[in-house]
């Protein structure tokens, strides 16, 4: 096992998937002689030249649609968006057209895209950087919704993004690219609605994917001490979803507390607990609790953004909530 | 020896006209059938039809070759029949059935043929151009030199994607021939209150593209300045723009009586309309006969009826094809996601 950081492993699973198949290409702004916005592309255009590794204008509905248009023709795209902020104006290409085209055409025609960046808060960006828009995408059919939360697991699905056959929207975690972890040796991809035990426990059942894993982890630390020991489920792949490693985790533990950094309203937290209600009804010993941003546009000041983001504290208290403990 | 030459040229010139003639008329045809069976309610949906413009596509696709890509918008039956589509297909597309182009599930806006490279109607006005250029991205990516045209109307000028879809077939120097069919209103409003220009294809210097400009009422004139535009998308990768001046004789879609223009304007029209003045060409200098013409009528005639009757004997879509298009991924039922 090697340890790399999150963007390490993003890179290295472009590198070995452009290695492997001519078709695939990487597209973006900044993604070339700057060597990615988030350095997530570094070294890339010297490895295999202008003609993969393609700088855009800034145009994200112009190059997204490109994207779509190599894609039904045979190639396989991966489009870098700087953020996911962005996306909303490339967001008729991927709604309209990305996820259409194969069930528009009766089947004639394939989108296999990858579109990948950043998503969710960083420090202090303001209302139009911090955005968590997974809902947006997961609600559209066709599309596909990924968010790793570590450098394993961004590596691994990464690569069945870009296997994939269909548009997938791959999410990463803006404050992750540095984190480091454990990576496995040699080739290894993750399925799609596959997710991951992040911590065994007993008491309650968190859920959270992207960032958000790292905020739970540091929660069920703090819960140790008060002899809480709670789970926590990383689904990984939002659409599809492994509602199944969920369900069995909540009926071991009666609880479920789902974290999302996005809004609350209509969100990907709210469909889960729907979801969890409707699977696990009797095994449920307290409502499902839902920890999000609060349902406001970012503010810019560092104690304005606090109060609006999920935090461990806001977890706890969650988990302590559904535990009658508070 | 000159009058043997000429009557050479005459002859290869009649076929190639004949051969347009036939493709515009059964575009008009299957386009009166839709038109009629909407009446009837046997079909539904929007159904925007270009009855007046067929040498639009007609012309343009004839000067392509079969492996050129073609992307168009909503009003494409024209342009998927040009393209070697079937009646049969259109038809039974918007009668909703599975043997539509799109197995009933794209209807009049979406007829698709991967196998003739034609990808597709697109609904949301000048969305479909990045579409397309990335369409001919790709030719040029696999070192292919294949074109792509992309058809618009000069509704969509006005629209943002289209001008990044424009921007970079001009910055990355693609392969791709844009072709504006200016039937001169968008919906109901006319060009000089939607584009601050007259000339659409002033923007083409914004973009290093190159530009051409004439009326569509000769097909042939199409097909000739259509070709002069792939020869140099092929050759030299340098995309062009093309305004073709034409007129759509029925309203916007079935729903829209068109009267926000005068019956002079519609009947100065008509005096250009592409399809009789093709006919008057092959009986007067191409000297068609008349026998040949009726003839070529009563096939094309035929061949609707036969569509028509097709379509409504066809098999109703079929229920699973709901759930089995959503995802390439065979994995995936969209009931259980």
């Amino acid at each position: 096992m090697a340890r790399l950081s999150y963007r390490e492993a993003l890179n290295q699973a472009m590198s070995e998937e452009m290695e492997r198949d001519p078709n695939v290409f990487l597209m973006g702004e900044e993604v070339g002689h700057y060597q990615g916005a988030y350095k997530v592309s570094q070294g890339m255009l010297q490895k295999f030249g202008e003609k993969r590794v393609i700088d855009t204008p800034i145009c994200e509905a112009g190059f997204v649609g490109v994207g779509v248009g190599a894609a039904m023709v045979g190639l396989r795209p991966i489009i870098e968006l700087m953020t996911f902020n962005f996306s909303l104006v490339a967001i008729d290409q991927i709604i309209n057209n990305a996820a259409k085209v194969r069930q528009m055409s009766g089947g004639q025609f394939k989108v296999p895209m990858v579109i990948r960046g950043a998503g969710g808060a960083a420090h202090q960006l303001g209302a139009q950087h911090s955005q968590s828009l997974e809902s947006f995408y997961s609600y559209v059919p066709g599309l596909k919704v990924v968010m790793p939360a570590t450098p394993a697991d961004a590596k691994g699905l990464l690569k069945t993004a870009i296997r994939d056959d269909d548009p997938v929207v791959f999410i990463e975690g803006e404050l992750l690219y540095g984190i480091q972890g454990e990576v496995p040796d040699g080739e290894y991809t993750i399925p799609l609605r596959q997710g991951d035990v992040k911590r065994e426990g007993t008491d309650c059942t968190v859920v959270a994917w992207s960032k958000m894993v790292h905020l739970a982890l540091t929660a069920a630390e703090q819960l140790q001490k008060d002899n809480i020991s709670i789970e926590v489920i990383d689904p990984r792949t939002i659409k599809p979803l492994d509602e199944e490693l969920i369900l069995q985790s909540v009926r071991k533990t009666h609880r479920c507390v789902v974290v999302e950094e996005g809004w609350p309203f209509a969100s990907v937290g709210a469909e889960i607990a729907h979801r969890v209600q409707r699977g696990a009804f009797d095994d449920l010993d307290a409502p499902v609790e839902v920890v999000a941003s609060l349902d406001v546009p970012m503010p810019y000041a560092l104690d304005l953004e606090e109060l609006v983001v999920p935090t461990a504290a806001k977890v706890v208290s969650a988990v302590k909530r559904a535990l009658y403990q508070e | 020896m000159n009058d043997i030459r000429d009557e050479a040229a005459v002859r290869v010139e009649r076929e190639l006209l004949l051969d347009l003639y036939r493709q515009m008329l059964l575009i008009r045809r299957v386009e009166e059938a839709a038109a009629k069976a909407y009446a009837q309610g046997k079909i539904g949906g929007f159904l925007h039809l270009g009855i007046g413009q067929e040498s639009v596509c007609v012309g343009a696709i004839a000067a392509a070759r079969a492996t050129d890509y073609v992307v168009a918008t909503y009003r494409e039956h024209g342009h998927f029949i040009a393209k070697g589509g079937s009646a049969k297909e259109v038809l039974a597309e918007l009668y909703g059935k599975s043997t539509g182009a799109s197995r009933g599930l794209g209807g009049s806006m979406h007829l698709f043929s991967s196998e003739r490279r034609f990808l597709g109607g697109y609904g949301i006005v000048g969305g479909h151009v990045p579409l397309a250029t990335g369409c001919a991205f790709a030719a040029k990516y696999r070192d292919e030199d294949d074109v792509t045209l992309c058809f618009f109307g000069e509704g969509s000028v006005p629209q943002g994607a289209l001008h990044e879809g424009f921007s970079l077939a001009g910055l990355w120097k693609l392969p791709i021939v844009f072709i504006c069919e200016n039937n001169q209103y968008s919906m109901g409003t006319p060009l000089y209150r939607t584009l601050a220009v007259a000339d659409v294809t002033e923007c083409a210097a914004g973009y290093a593209m190159a530009r051409d400009r004439f009326g569509g009422e000769d097909v042939l004139r199409v097909r000739e300045r259509v070709a002069e535009a792939i020869d140099r998308a092929r050759k030299t990768k340098q995309p062009t723009l093309i305004e073709v001046l034409t007129y759509r004789f029925r309203g916007h879609s079935m729903s829209d009586p068109a009267t926000y223009r005068t019956k002079e304007e519609v009947e100065k029209w008509r005096q250009r309309d592409p399809v009789p003045l093709a006919r008057a060409r092959l009986v007067g200098e191409l000297g068609a006969s008349e026998d040949q013409l009726a003839s070529l009528e009563a096939h094309v005639k035929a061949e609707v009826q036969e569509a028509a009757r097709f379509a409504e004997a066809s098999p109703a879509a079929e229920p699973d094809s709901v759930f089995k298009y959503v995802y390439a991924d065979p994995s995936i039922d969209p009931r259980k996601l």
